[in-house]
């Protein structure tokens, strides 16, 4: 991409000097970058603690740290957490900080709407961390919150439903701007099909965010005035359905498993290139792919209730639809393939979890197809097998991707380099526990370790103790990160603009750190 | 650039709220066109309810048994139990059976019981003429009450079914 800048000036107002009002009123794309990324990690720690109290309870047989009760709160507080406060916020905020400066744009289109949408979000997540202080404890019920079973909730249930009403307002509000920034605000000459694959990555999760959180909001609302006005939208008893329930869930539940993949594709369509030192090797086809996912996403859904006793017909298209999914994300593995095939390959940090990344996910990916199977689904059903599977995509897959961009832009956005030798330590420490801790959960699955259990019989004890001791150490590598975030931050070897030598796109043009304000005359893309 | 971008920004919020409130619209409309799918279906083992008189045609050489099976939610505080457990049939032939409920409560309770056909290939042919279930049943106190279901099997059920399920799960109607 050829790029005249030399009609660019930046301004030079900065920020607010007030502590308070710069970060509670600031409308700056960088800034509230920063908060929704910050806030993430928090979530992230917060979660990763829940899932480590699971972890420890699951070390050994039986019943020892926590009572069963509080072992489901744990697990359905650590899915709503992980989901909706650490994935889905460090995507909102990697959009933030990049898509501006890739798209060649001032600041993102809805700038106030952007700061509404980013402190939503603590009011959400405070709304549903304090049910744990609430009698009855935190939503047990899982974080599909299936009825009948969610209607056992206790003083929590109103906490839960409106905080899950505030993160789809906050997911919605960001996806408009999202998806208005990358319609009107591209660079002269930037069309669609020259875009950054990060920016399509995210236009079209934006119109599936769009699509599908409405659906959310309205399934939970339902469960509202089923418990409360005496609707019986789910309750059999009054002639409703709850396996219709599920179908509403799922509606919105598969289409959102993309939200949380779509823009790692995107993340991991530029690093490939820049340490490879090649151009990606078919873009358009990648923007393909991306669309084709996209419009599955809304066919598939009953694969998560193959048990439930649909009919024959369904079953078989739910299954065959489901292994068609195989087909773009297959495009999209053997374009970073092919895009590295005689490349000069080198291995900094981001490059290590980019190809962690492609791996990792691809595992989960052929675990997936195992579990598109229907007959075999039935014994997967409900088993660490499923576990495995998603944390697979989700953990090396969105996690990994998320830690990537930021190695990846770290000195971009502090002007400095991170510690390379940390970074290096922290990828092989992460991928090494990421490991042990979930594919032992593949073996206890297949040989029935139910999920969501606090307790298991003996013979699958040694699969947990692995699991267990990576947890640990995956979630303690997790501090070296922080560490290595708060260095890179105060200090460190001075970043040039390109950063890294193969970088192309918009965002290495700026100065590093990149100025508060960028791109206040739009650049020239030929 | 023909307009300034601020007011396409606001268009291309506008419309894409518009398509959130209608998915969010979407959401509840699954609920009317869940039913009207398994009603088309037969899907979920729905039964349709009240039915003409039988067809003129009965299939003598052909039999098919029906079972029947009764729950009771654990809110209701009921025995709940069919008569008998199953009976044999000749397509196109009425029969009535009996179900009997008896309230174990010094109180009177008011129930309703949900039918389900199994398999669900079979739900679309089996028709009720007479039911306990199109009705709410109010028991009095330890009253004990048998409850008819008169029902036919159309001869167009599918050839493959020998065996047909009747299962009746009675909910406190007051929730």
């Amino acid at each position: 991409m050829s790029v005249d800048i030399s009609v660019q000036e930046h301004h030079h107002e900065g920020p607010d000097p007030n502590f308070f009002r710069r970060w509670l009123t600031t409308t700056n794309h960088k800034d509230l970058g920063s908060l929704y990324l910050m806030f993430s990690l928090l979530m992230f720690f917060i979660g990763g603690t829940m899932a480590l109290v699971i972890r420890a309870e699951l070390f050994q047989p039986g019943l020892q740290l926590v009572r069963p009760e509080f072992f489901n709160q744990m697990t359905t507080m650590h899915a709503l957490i992980m989901v909706f406060g650490a994935v889905m916020p460090a995507f909102v905020g990697l959009s933030n900080w990049l898509l501006p400066i890739q798209l060649g744009a001032p600041d993102m289109a809805l700038p106030r709407l952007n700061n509404w949408g980013f402190w939503i979000l603590p009011f959400a997540f405070s709304l549903l961390l304090m049910t744990l202080f609430l009698p009855g404890g935190a939503p047990a019920s899982g974080w599909t919150m299936y009825a009948p079973l969610v209607m056992q909730t206790g003083a929590a249930f109103p906490f839960m439903i409106f905080a899950i009403h505030l993160m789809g307002i906050s997911s919605i509000m960001g996806a408009i701007n999202v998806a208005a920034t990358i319609l009107n605000l591209r660079a002269p000459g930037m069309t669609l099909m020259k875009m950054p694959l990060f920016a399509w990555a995210w236009l079209i999760t934006s119109f599936l965010l769009v699509a599908v959180m409405p659906v959310l909001a309205g399934a939970v609302t339902m469960l509202l005035t089923d418990r409360y006005f005496g609707t019986s939208f789910f309750n059999a008893a009054g002639g409703g359905d709850p396996v219709l329930y599920q179908h509403i869930f799922w509606f919105f539940g598969h289409p959102e498993v993309y939200i949380m993949i779509l823009p790692a594709f995107g993340i991991v369509s530029h690093i490939i290139p820049t340490f490879a030192r090649k151009r990606l090797f078919g873009y358009a086809s990648m923007v393909y792919a991306l669309g084709a996912i996209a419009f599955l996403s809304f066919i598939v859904w009953a694969h998560h209730m193959f048990t439930v006793g649909m009919p024959l017909a369904g079953e078989l298209f739910f299954m065959f639809a489901t292994m068609l999914i195989a087909v773009p994300t297959g495009v999209k593995v053997f374009n970073w393939l092919a895009t590295m095939w005689r490349g000069s390959l080198s291995f900094e940090t981001p490059m290590l979890f980019a190809l962690a990344f492609v791996f990792l996910f691809t595992i989960g990916g052929f675990s997936g197809l195992m579990l598109a199977v229907t007959p075999a689904d039935f014994q997967y059903h409900d088993s660490y097998f499923v576990v495995a599977h998603f944390h697979y995509v989700l953990v090396p897959g969105a996690v990994f991707s998320i830690m990537a961009a930021v190695y990846f832009w770290l000195p971009k956005w502090t002007g400095h380099m991170y510690d390379e030798r940390l970074g290096k330590l922290h990828f092989w420490l992460s991928t090494i526990f990421v490991n042990l801790t979930f594919f032992p959960m593949h073996f206890a699955g297949l040989a029935g370790m139910p999920r969501r259990i606090p307790d298991y019989a003996l013979q699958f004890t040694t699969w947990n103790e692995m699991a267990s001791i990576g947890a640990f150490g995956f979630g303690l590598s997790q501090l070296l990160f922080l560490y290595i975030i708060v260095k890179c931050v105060r200090g460190g070897e001075k970043a040039t603009a390109q950063v890294w030598d193969g970088a192309d796109g918009l965002e290495w043009t700026l100065p590093s750190p990149a100025p508060y304000h960028t791109f206040t005359t739009p650049p020239v893309v030929r | 650039m023909a307009q300034p971008p601020s007011s396409r920004n606001a268009r291309t919020a506008i419309r894409l709220l518009v398509i959130a409130g209608v998915m969010f619209g979407f959401g509840f409309a699954l609920v009317p066109l869940y039913d009207v799918f398994c009603d088309i279906t037969g899907l979920n083992g729905r039964v349709e309810l009240a039915q003409a008189a039988p067809a003129a045609s009965m299939d003598d050489s052909r039999e098919v048994t029906v079972e029947f099976v009764a729950n009771r939610n654990q809110s209701l505080p009921w025995r709940f139990e069919p008569v008998q457990d199953r009976v044999t049939v000749h397509p196109g032939a009425t029969r009535t059976v009996v179900f009997v409920a008896e309230n174990l409560q010094d109180v009177a309770i008011t129930g309703r019981a949900v039918p389900s056909v199994t398999p669900g290939e079979a739900s679309r042919h089996l028709h009720k003429v007479e039911c306990f279930c199109f009705t709410e049943q109010e028991l009095a106190p330890r009253e004990r009450k048998e409850m008819p279901v008169t029902f036919y099997l159309d001869p167009d059920l599918p050839a493959s079914v020998d065996t047909v399920t009747l299962a009746y799960t009675f909910f406190d109607a007051n929730g």
